[in-house]
């Protein structure tokens, strides 16, 4: 079947139908080219079947009963994704996620409806679902609605609409091949390639109107091991917003390596033993420690209700004056960079704790006017389905003066962590933990054996204040991040150069 | 209540499809309405409904599988959809693995009432949901001067979902649930120890709110004054709300896929000892108004009672069709119903009261296990236990071990299975466990 549209006439066709199967053979003839700025917001209007006047009469409609504020978040989501097991690619799928969702706000209340269907009746009834947050009678003057342009942080060469399943398949096979080969021990691997485009429309009862073109791939590898009785498992992920140029051999390369000598470095590991220790985390995926012990407890929410263990400490050193951490939705094409929020603000470079101070809390648009401070482009959303919430995007610390080599050689008796799979954090206690993949034993400065599966748990401003040194090595992680709150998953970075935490709590084992 | 409407939309779907290339075809085509109520300061801080639906289809072709979903349901888009996921499915290679389970295990359309819906469902007045949300909030006001925030909520759903194979086999299921919950912010000083509780019902007349808020509250002034004790090997007394956490890592080697896939480290294990005599576990998907009670399971399987641990002896595994038929083994169900566990003679107050020195676990934070190889890490919150008696909070600490170990170290159940979820977990007292603090 060939299909001579451009994406943007594919858009202002509406088949949204079509649009969800990437991984089919008839879009390999599509010759697409990425929305522009000039004529992007009438294609995307045109594709989510509505015009401006109809996007005012459902804000009328939200705002009917006395609300502050609304806003309209329309979203259609294309995911496909392709797996290997038994060396075999023999598995595939894809799925349409197509709707809107009406929020109202009075004050810090919020009202929140959404529909799968997008006429104006629909929209109207949804509407006045939110608008039941306020309960006066209201008649909201007409909006004028201007488009907030953004820039483009994710920009994309060959869009995963435009590639079909017989394009990724031999990048699944021969990632299979390259990790097999590599050694005898390998038992079992399993691949999964993900991609997701969503096409975002958004208008609210200030005037704004935007819209936003989202990547996403997604590359996983889980490899098992046996040697004897023994078996191992490990696993690597590389996840960007970003296009079909992003599979390469080198990327093939770097995930085989990276599951090979993480497979067999388990098979010599042993468990550290209990208790306090100094910790040097390394460059990189490391930073879930930034997430989870700081990052959570910034967010304005859990300020404003006073819940969060930071809520007294604006404006109050937190840490040494060589720490600087940032939450930035501008890093081009990772995984929580955004053009624009879920709330049509202009995403920014925030510094949370500038040279040691804590200088910020991440906000969304309630948080911002009960703080009367600018938002700062950390409303995120998991889907239309869902009113925002204060999220991180990209969360990172900034290089420090001192060498890994220096970090290391500092530690008497502790331990060096380099992998991670999960994390959480109680916020109002603090108390924050990470789930160790790998590592190594520091012993007299040096990294002696390998160690597997051990939970780290701390304080959130004990350990901010207990970060002693800084690498110059910032490196920011390209897995698959992604953080939940409030039954929302929205996907995430994080980053850190080498750094030493003082004390954490290690979960090792007793004599 | 059947909409026949949705049934002709996965009759239509599999039909398609069979008559487009599909060799077989599984379908399911589900509707949902879900309402949400937040009250803070006695005031609605958020109010959310929501409508759904959606169709869902697993296509066979050639030998080769896919599986797709969309919620866009007009018969026009679904054609252009099924045509080009089954052009697409063409290009996969083969499973000669992949297809519909035998006719004989599956569902077979005889209709049992689970009680698991509620035909009023429809008729509650909103009013009464924001009250319910209100009063969680309302019973904590003057409790206590160092409660910072109490959060009260209500939730409600109604799910339908309709399934065809296109062997023939239908299913139709609906349920309800209704939920009351609260969480509460403590002010502890230097922390802001936090908690919750929440209480759940399948019937709008039988759920009830009352204690749920104050419950929560003082749970969380219990956690004030929390310290870190020495790192050890003790007792661990795990609430039963809690012990499902760890339990979960149990159950993760038991699923057809980790075993197939090498990543089980009960692999061979079946008719052997890897708990102690006192863990039996039953799953039962027939329990009426059970929070997983079923009739067949997301292949078509129909549902059947199976003893999964019985005294510490592992009977059976979670096969679903696809691996059952890789491993070469009978399926059983891909995932759990109903858990029932066995129970002991005391509740959680005795068995502290039996406790020489330890931890009395009321929740966990983050940690992980790995199934290839049973170890697993996880934080711990609760109270330092000596001589019977609970002495404190504890904070920043972990537990540690593996799975192949601690089930052996089982020594006490309490009598005080959690009822109302689907995991009917009982407290339970090991001992010889690895605690990681100072």
């Amino acid at each position: 079947m060939k299909n001579e549209f451009s994406r943007r006439e594919f858009i202002r066709t509406g088949s949204v139908s079509l649009a969800g199967m990437a991984i089919l053979p008839s879009f390999l003839s599509m010759g697409c080219s990425p929305l522009t700025e000039q004529s992007g917001l009438d294609e995307y209007l045109a594709h989510f079947n509505v015009d401006k006047e109809t996007l005012q009469k459902v804000m009328a409609e939200a705002l009917s009963r006395g609300g502050d504020y609304c806003d309209l978040y329309f979203e259609h989501s294309l995911s496909n994704y392709v797996g290997l097991q038994d060396n075999d690619v023999n598995r595939a799928g894809s799925n349409i996620d197509y709707g809107v969702g009406v929020r109202v706000l009075k004050g810090d209340q919020t009202g929140y409806a959404f529909s799968e269907e997008v006429s104006l009746e629909a929209m109207k009834k949804v509407a006045k679902t939110a608008a039941s947050i306020a309960n006066e009678s209201k008649d909201f003057p007409s909006i004028n609605l201007n488009e907030r342009v953004h820039p483009e942080f994710c920009k994309v060469g060959t869009s995963w609409e435009d590639v079909s399943i017989k394009q990724k398949i031999p990048y699944l096979q021969k990632l299979n091949d390259k990790i097999f080969s590599l050694d005898d021990k390998v038992a079992k691997v399993q691949i999964y390639l993900d991609d997701n485009s969503s096409y975002i429309l958004f208008a609210n009862s200030e005037g704004v109107i935007s819209y936003d073109y989202r990547p996403m791939v997604s590359f996983i590898a889980v490899c098992v091991m046996e040697k004897g009785d023994q078996r191992e498992d490990f696993y690597a992920s590389r996840s960007m917003r970003i296009g079909y140029e992003y599979l390469t051999e080198d990327l093939l390369d770097g995930i085989a390596t990276e599951v090979i000598e993480g497979a067999n470095k388990q098979f010599e590991a042993v468990k550290p033993k209990a208790g306090q220790m100094e910790v040097v985390l390394a460059s990189g995926g490391s930073g879930i420690l930034l997430h989870e012990a700081m990052g959570h407890a910034f967010e304005a929410d859990f300020n404003r209700k006073e819940t969060s263990i930071f809520s007294d400490k604006m404006g109050k050193k937190v840490g040494e004056d060589f720490v600087t951490i940032i939450d930035d939705g501008t890093n081009p094409n990772y995984r929580g960079t955004l053009n624009i929020d879920d709330e049509g603000i202009l995403t920014q470079k925030t510094k949370m704790v500038e040279n040691g101070v804590l200088t910020s809390y991440l906000h969304d648009r309630i948080s911002a006017k009960h703080y009367n401070v600018d938002p700062t482009g950390n409303g995120r959303r998991q889907s239309f389905r869902y009113a925002p919430l204060p999220r991180m995007r990209n969360t990172y610390m900034e290089n420090g003066p001192h060498s890994k080599d220096d970090i290391i050689s500092s530690v008497k008796d502790g331990i060096y962590v380099d992998t991670f799979t999960n994390g959480q954090v109680q916020i109002g206690a603090g108390d924050f933990t990470f789930y160790v993949k790998s590592g190594y034993l520091i012993e007299n400065g040096k990294l002696t054996k390998p160690i597997k599966d051990v939970n780290l748990i701390g304080n959130g401003p004990e350990a901010l204040s207990q970060i002693s040194m800084v690498g110059n090595d910032l490196k920011i992680d390209c897995g698959t991040g992604t953080c939940g709150k409030g039954g929302q998953g929205v996907p995430v970075s994080m980053g850190l150069p080498t750094v030493k935490v003082n004390q954490l709590t290690v979960g090792g084992v007793n004599a | 209540m059947k909409d026949n409407k949705k049934m002709e939309l996965a009759q239509w779907a599999s039909e398609y499809a069979s008559k487009n290339g599909a060799k077989e075809v599984s379908v399911s085509v589900y509707d949902s309405k879900e309402s949400e109520v937040e009250v803070r300061k006695q005031k609605i801080e958020k109010i959310q409904e929501s409508i759904e639906s959606g169709l869902s289809i697993k296509l066979y072709v050639n030998g080769k599988y896919s599986t797709h979903s969309t919620n866009r349901l007009k018969k026009s888009e679904l054609e252009k959809f099924i045509n080009e996921a089954i052009l697409g499915t063409n290009y996969l290679a083969e499973d000669k693995y992949r297809s519909l389970p035998d006719r004989h295990l599956c569902y077979d359309g005889e209709e049992k009432d689970l009680k698991l819906f509620d035909s009023n469902y429809d008729s509650i007045d909103p009013r009464q949901k924001i009250d319910l949300a209100m009063a969680v909030e309302a019973e904590t006001l003057d409790m206590d001067d160092r409660i910072i925030s109490v959060s009260g909520s209500y939730g409600d759903g109604m799910y339908r979902s309709y399934m065809v194979l296109s062997n023939g086999v239908e299913g139709y299921k609906e349920s309800t649930s209704y939920s009351v919950s609260g969480s509460a912010s403590i002010n502890g000083g230097d922390s802001r120890p936090s908690d919750y509780h929440y209480n759940s019902a399948r019937f709008w007349n039988q759920l009830s709110g009352e204690g749920v808020g104050k419950y929560a509250v003082e749970r969380a002034l219990q956690k004030i004054g929390a310290k870190t004790i020495k790192s050890g090997k003790m007792e661990m007394l795990i609430e039963n709300r809690s012990v499902g956490r760890v339990f979960g890592s149990l159950m993760q080697p038991l699923y057809g896929r980790n075993i197939q896939q090498k990543r089980s480290f009960l692999d061979g294990k079946i008719g052997h000892k890897i708990a102690s005599d006192l863990l039996s576990i039953t799953d039962n998907p027939f329990i009426e108004s059970g929070r997983n009670s079923r009739l067949y399971d997301r292949d078509g399987l129909a549902a059947r009672k199976m003893t999964v641990i019985e005294n510490g002896v592992l009977r059976s595994y979670y096969i679903g069709d696809y691996y059952g038929k890789k491993l070469d083994m009978q399926p059983t169900t891909s995932s759990p119903s109903n858990l029932i566990f066995g129970k002991g003679s005391k509740d959680i107050n005795g068995l502290t009261r039996d406790m020489k020195e330890g931890i009395l676990v009321t929740g966990f934070n983050g940690g992980n296990s790995n199934p290839a190889t049973g170890d697993f890490s996880v934080g711990v919150e609760g109270f330092y236990v000596k001589n019977g008696e609970v002495l404190h909070p504890i904070v920043g600490m972990n537990v540690s071990g593996n799975h192949k170990v601690i089930w052996n170290q089982l020594i006490a159940l309490g009598n005080d299975p959690l009822t109302d979820r689907s995991w009917q977990t009982p407290s339970m007292l090991f001992e010889g466990i690895d605690f990681s603090g100072l």
